[in-house]
């Protein structure tokens, strides 16, 4: 029983912080059907920038309430300059092009963000502990937990509620979802596409980055954090449908609640159950759960 | 069928060649060449499935699987033999690719990609958190025998060096052969349009099967080759971004050729060797930056300026928009 809690507990934050590291990458495919590699990189910068600028900030002396704002602007800046540079520097040339193509470009991309990082940041490791620190712990059936957990769930619901807010009761939303629908008819209908494009890869690098930012405290900030989360990130997306953003959410609960029963009952499969679910979950629904229905050229 | 095309006599010509300049360079450029020669297999095995149009981003796994059958036996069964740890590493990467082909064979484009990144994830975590293993520390590798022949020293590594050579140059050979036979010319029309080739009376589930085997086996040479040239695995070798180094090689060298992966693999490593040397925080930058230029300037890779310019250019959509020039 206490074990059954424990993973409940573990799941669900687990499952916090992969639908926030993943539900940008899952954003940007739906609109642009771009799968971005780059988003680890996104992943990354903000981890660095908010641990970096926590640090600053704790140095001060300052209390450290402040301390939590600093995480949602260090990710806004670091999402949205890199997803800027990125969009507009590189990626609106190549709109249109195959999709496997630009797996290969997101990943040139993503090599360049991993060394604009250690080029920033250099190479030691960061840790910004005091937010985390901060909350204290609650306890449920005598485990005690970190309060900062409970903050990323509360967090990673309020972007989920706001996302889905945003994308049924606002112009801009009902928009991208007739985006997502059919690109080709909403451009014939008088939808600047290239606008939302931008509009969309800004939205999802910044969601990345605060992902990056969010964990900040709870880890110690090293060089291969972007590589380690993309390939959770794909995991979550494709086991709900790629593109889909509800299937971000199943995914993401299902990988976390895999992750976390794994790490209670059998600590080795840890890294592996993950692969191991996604695996199972594609064996019978190809496309993922939530994916979209796509017709075969001829 | 014995005639050669003009790849398989550049080989052929290149084996001597290479035995010889291991005799006369000094040790530390062989062992880049013999290193690259390792990897420029795995880099094979993801050209031929590009040549359909499948990027693999999980060609680590059968890498790792050579490297690590390789390491097993001689760790738990002491078998040093070169040709049986070859074999082995051969037949778990057969047994694997025939099993897990079913699964992938239905996949086509990023799919294909994702799903045999996350196969090759599984074997990494799986070696990472194998204490017995070494973890993420890995495990040597004893010194290869060959049959009754278990030279020392000086002989032993220049004896790998010819053997490795010669294994790589004829493997090259005979997947060249593939690229001109039916299954070859099969993957480039599955590339073009697969529902087509499906009209037409071919199963594209077998040719891509039997393609993914083929690279598992070629890959899993490479693993073992190279594994005995560093007398070392660890679980990096099926970590995603070994894989993605090894797209990186194919995406720079161009699939026009079997030779270009593997000159291409040689000049990645020197070039590696190099940057990482005088500067070690730019490199990946360096990396993607030419991958980035040659997608855009060179779409076919650094071998299209080698290779002639033929003047049939077709649809190609993994090189994106060569499409429609010069039809």
């Amino acid at each position: 029983m206490l074990t059954a809690i424990a993973i409940a507990v573990d799941g669900l934050g687990f499952a916090a912080w992969l639908f926030l590291s993943s539900v940008g990458l899952t954003l940007i495919y739906g609109v642009m059907r771009i799968l971005n590699i780059a988003h680890g990189g996104f992943y990354a910068l903000g981890a660095y920038a908010s641990a970096w600028g926590i640090g600053l900030y704790m140095q001060t002396g300052n209390p450290v309430g402040f301390a939590f704002l600093i995480i949602p602007v260090m990710a806004l800046i670091a999402g949205v300059v890199a997803g800027l540079a990125i969009e507009r520097g590189v990626l609106r040339f190549m709109y249109g092009r195959d999709e496997v193509l630009m797996v290969l470009v997101t990943y040139a991309m993503f090599l360049i963000l991993e060394d604009v990082t250690k080029l920033i940041w250099g190479t030691d490791s960061y840790v910004a502990w005091q937010p985390a620190y901060a909350l204290g712990t609650i306890d449920i059936a005598g485990i005690p937990y970190t309060g900062y957990k409970f903050l990323i769930i509360g967090v990673a619901m309020l972007c989920g509620g706001l996302l889905y807010w945003g994308l049924t009761h606002t112009r801009v939303g009902k928009l991208l979802l007739v985006v997502i629908e059919d690109r080709e008819v909403s451009m014939a209908l008088g939808i600047n596409v290239t606008k939302f494009f931008t509009i969309t890869f800004l939205i999802g690098a910044t969601l990345g980055a605060l992902g990056g930012a969010l964990t900040a405290p709870e880890i110690s900030v090293v060089p291969g954090i972007g590589a380690e989360i993309i390939v959770m990130a794909f995991a979550v997306i494709v086991i709900g449908g790629m593109g889909s953003i509800p299937g971000a959410i199943i995914g993401a609960l299902i990988v976390g609640f895999a992750r976390a029963a794994s790490v209670h009952i059998y600590p080795p499969a840890e890294l592996f159950s993950i692969y191991l679910v996604m695996a199972a979950v594609l064996a019978v629904k190809p496309y993922g759960l939530f994916a979209l229905a796509e017709g075969r050229k001829i | 069928m014995t005639q050669f095309d003009r790849t398989e006599l550049t080989l052929f010509a290149a084996l001597p060649v290479l035995v010889l300049l291991s005799v006369l360079l000094p040790s530390w450029i062989v062992n880049y060449i013999q290193v690259s020669l390792g990897t420029g297999m795995v880099a094979l095995g993801v050209m031929i499935q590009m040549r359909a149009g499948l990027v693999s981003f999980g060609q680590g796994l059968y890498f790792c699987i050579g490297g690590y059958a390789a390491g097993l036996a001689g760790k738990y069964f002491g078998i040093t033999d070169l040709f049986a740890l070859l074999g082995l590493g051969v037949v778990v990467a057969l047994v694997t690719s025939v099993a897990l082909g079913f699964l992938l064979r239905r996949y086509r484009e990023i799919f294909y990609a994702m799903l045999s990144l996350a196969v090759s994830m599984i074997l990494y975590g799986l070696l990472s958190s194998t204490e017995e293993l070494g973890s993420t520390d890995g495990f040597n590798l004893p010194v290869p025998t060959y049959l009754f022949f278990a030279p020392e020293g000086e002989t032993a590594r220049l004896t790998l060096f010819a053997i490795t050579a010669t294994i790589v140059i004829l493997s090259a050979v005979v997947l060249n052969r593939l690229l001109r036979s039916s299954l070859g010319l099969v993957n480039e029309a599955i590339r073009e349009n697969e529902l087509r080739v499906e009209y037409l009376g071919t199963s594209a589930h077998m040719a891509v099967h039997m393609t993914y085997v083929v690279a598992a086996v070629v890959s899993s040479m490479g693993g073992v080759l190279w594994a005995l040239a560093l007398g070392h695995v660890d679980p990096e070798m099926t970590n995603w971004t070994t894989s993605g180094s090894f797209v990186f090689i194919v995406i720079l060298a161009g699939t026009g050729s079997i030779i270009a992966p593997l000159i291409g693999t040689f000049l990645l490593e020197i070039l590696r060797v190099y940057a990482v040397e005088l500067s070690p925080n730019t490199w990946q930058m360096i990396l993607g930056s030419v991958m980035l230029l040659t997608i855009i300037f060179l779409p076919k890779g650094l071998w299209s300026l080698v290779q002639k310019t033929s003047p049939r250019k077709r649809f190609d959509p993994d090189t994106g928009d060569a499409v429609a020039k010069g039809v």
